[in-house]
């Protein structure tokens, strides 16, 4: 079973890090993705470019219509995920707590839709 | 073998009884909330339909049992969810083992462990608690989805809809049907009492709605804590929280005057109080206490039996309620078992102490909203004999209560405070 696993986490509590602290975060990312792809749960995974770099895009009246920035304005912002194979939510679970943005910002869980043959 | 006017009702006792125990193994043995739930429904609908005319069966739960069983098999002969004739056999030949032991056995330890499991599975963290109650009532003790809203005082729609919704969450997202392993028992365990913990609250604290379904709610969540504690023999938290539920169930009656005014502990009539409830708990106190350090359903427990032990107020031994507290404050922080530490320092002769330590909980703003501060504080100040300070104290708490009960509890209390 497939669980996209979505990092929220505020933005600027990055940017504020020291050089040091920055680098000790990136290693703390590279131990846990390297764990997960040893343990054959990991199936993608990326950090996203901030969020002052997003355009929103809708089609209006068959026209496409941009604007800068996210969708939503929040507090935490969407700044990467993970796609990871999971016997159930209970594992999916205990592999986002495992993920460093957990303790300071806000990992959410989602399952991956299955389309049956017969539609869903 | 006759026709009765109250099988109907027998059946509906029966449903209550034991829908918990036949849908377990069937949710394990189908994958699904949902598909058990329907087997679970024909085969109660199978006896609707036969036992009016052919009369209540010697054995009613054997019948229905069987009923299951066998509108488990059909339904798995009939799905096309199986890849081919071999997995459908295996899975008909799972819901026959699940089932050969005798009736007597099957309800009463083959089950255990699918309780546990469904136990657990209600009461997921995943899930929201107001779902995990919901879910908890209607699969656990078999109540319907309209008895659970009119406890709830919600339209049976909005209740069937978030049941619905909380079944498809566990489908959808894989929520695992299992008891928790050692390592995380202890958590999940805590999950699980709180919300039977809430069941029983909601019907305990007699905020609104008809008495007699609230104290069924208390009633519900007394059996649940038993079971839980039946199922889990080694853990002492499910001693527990029964003992607090028995111990403050036990004083239900005494609670409410006449004129369905609040009657506060120390007014109650204890000659009220149901002593063979007391007698059941102060044992699972006992036992309750065993851990080391003490926990806090245990430790909730072991004050409300100092309550339950004291024949008149006057002889509560608010020493050791001070010291229990103590030790929940450490075990378990909260600024509420600061507040009732404060008191019961206060009432074992402190008066001063205990008025200084519930100033300096205000004073950190951790219980701003909470009207049984002031509540507190008032109740302190004027056994201190500092009427002036109480009357602002009750008007303090008489602008955050909601509760109508006990809103004209503090009117009341405030007028009777000499000028």
């Amino acid at each position: 079973m497939n669980y996209l696993l979505m990092i929220y986490e505020n933005e600027r509590l990055m940017n504020d890090m020291s050089p040091e602290e920055q680098g000790r975060v990136f290693a703390e990312y590279h131990a846990f993705t390297e764990g997960i792809v040893k343990s054959g749960h990991f199936k993608a995974g990326d950090a996203l470019q901030p969020v002052a770099t997003a355009t929103s895009v809708r089609v209006k009246d068959g026209k496409v219509v941009t604007t800068d920035g996210p969708f939503a304005e929040t507090k935490e912002q969407l700044g990467g995920y993970y796609l990871i194979d999971a016997k159930d939510l209970d594992e999916a679970i205990a592999i986002a707590a495992r993920i460093p943005a957990a303790r300071i910002g806000t990992v959410e869980v989602r399952p991956v839709m299955v389309f049956d043959q017969g539609g869903m | 073998m006759s026709v009765t006017p109250d099988v109907g009702a027998r059946i509906e006792r029966l449903y209550r009884e034991e829908h918990g125990r036949i849908i377990a193994p069937l949710i394990r043995l189908l994958g699904d909330f949902a598909r058990a739930e329907e087997v679970v429904q024909d085969a109660f609908e199978a006896a609707l339909a036969q036992w009016p005319e052919e009369g209540v069966p010697a054995e009613p739960r054997a019948w229905i049992l069987r009923a299951a069983r066998n509108k488990a098999i059909d339904r798995i002969r009939r799905s096309a969810r199986y890849r081919d004739k071999q997995a459908e056999l295996t899975a008909v030949a799972a819901v026959e083992g699940a089932f050969a032991p005798s009736p007597d056995a099957l309800l009463k330890d083959a089950l255990r462990d699918d309780l546990l499991r469904l136990v657990f599975t209600c009461c997921h963290p995943a899930l929201a608690p107001d779902a995990q109650i919901a879910l908890t009532l209607r699969t656990v003790c078999g109540l319907t989805t309209e008895e659970i809203a009119r406890a709830f005082l919600l339209d049976p729609r909005t209740m069937a809809q978030r049941i619905v919704r909380v079944q498809k969450k566990i489908a959808a997202a894989k929520i695992p049907y299992r008891v928790p392993e050692a390592d995380e028992l202890g958590a999940r365990l805590e999950a699980v009492l709180h919300t039977l913990y809430l069941v029983f609250n909601e019907g305990y604290a007699a905020s609104a709605g008809d008495a007699l379904v609230r104290h069924e709610l208390c009633a519900e969540g007394l059996r649940l804590a038993e079971l839980v504690a039946q199922l889990l023999p080694d853990e002492t938290e499910p001693k527990g929280l029964l003992a607090l539920m028995l111990l403050t169930d036990a004083r239900r009656d005494a609670r409410v005057g006449p004129d369905g005014e609040l009657v506060v502990l120390e007014e109650q009539d204890r000659t009220r109080w149901d002593h063979a409830a007391i007698a059941r708990a102060l044992p699972l106190v006992d036992a309750s206490l065993a851990a080391r350090p003490p926990r806090a359903y245990a430790l909730q427990a072991a004050v409300a039996a100092l309550h339950a032990r004291a024949a008149r107020a006057a002889d509560t031994d608010w020493r050791q309620i001070a010291a229990l507290y103590a030790i929940h404050a450490r075990v378990a922080p909260s600024p509420v078992v600061e507040l009732n530490h404060a008191v019961a320092v206060a009432m074992a002769g402190d008066l001063a102490e205990g008025l200084r330590r519930i100033e300096a909980l205000d004073a950190r703003g951790a219980l701003a909203r909470y009207h049984l501060l002031p509540a507190a504080r008032a109740d302190l100040l004027r056994r201190a004999g500092r009427f002036a300070d109480a009357r602002r104290a009750y008007d303090d708490a008489l602008a955050l209560a909601t509760n109508e009960v006990e809103r004209r509890y503090l009117a009341r209390r405030r007028e009777a405070l000499p000028p």
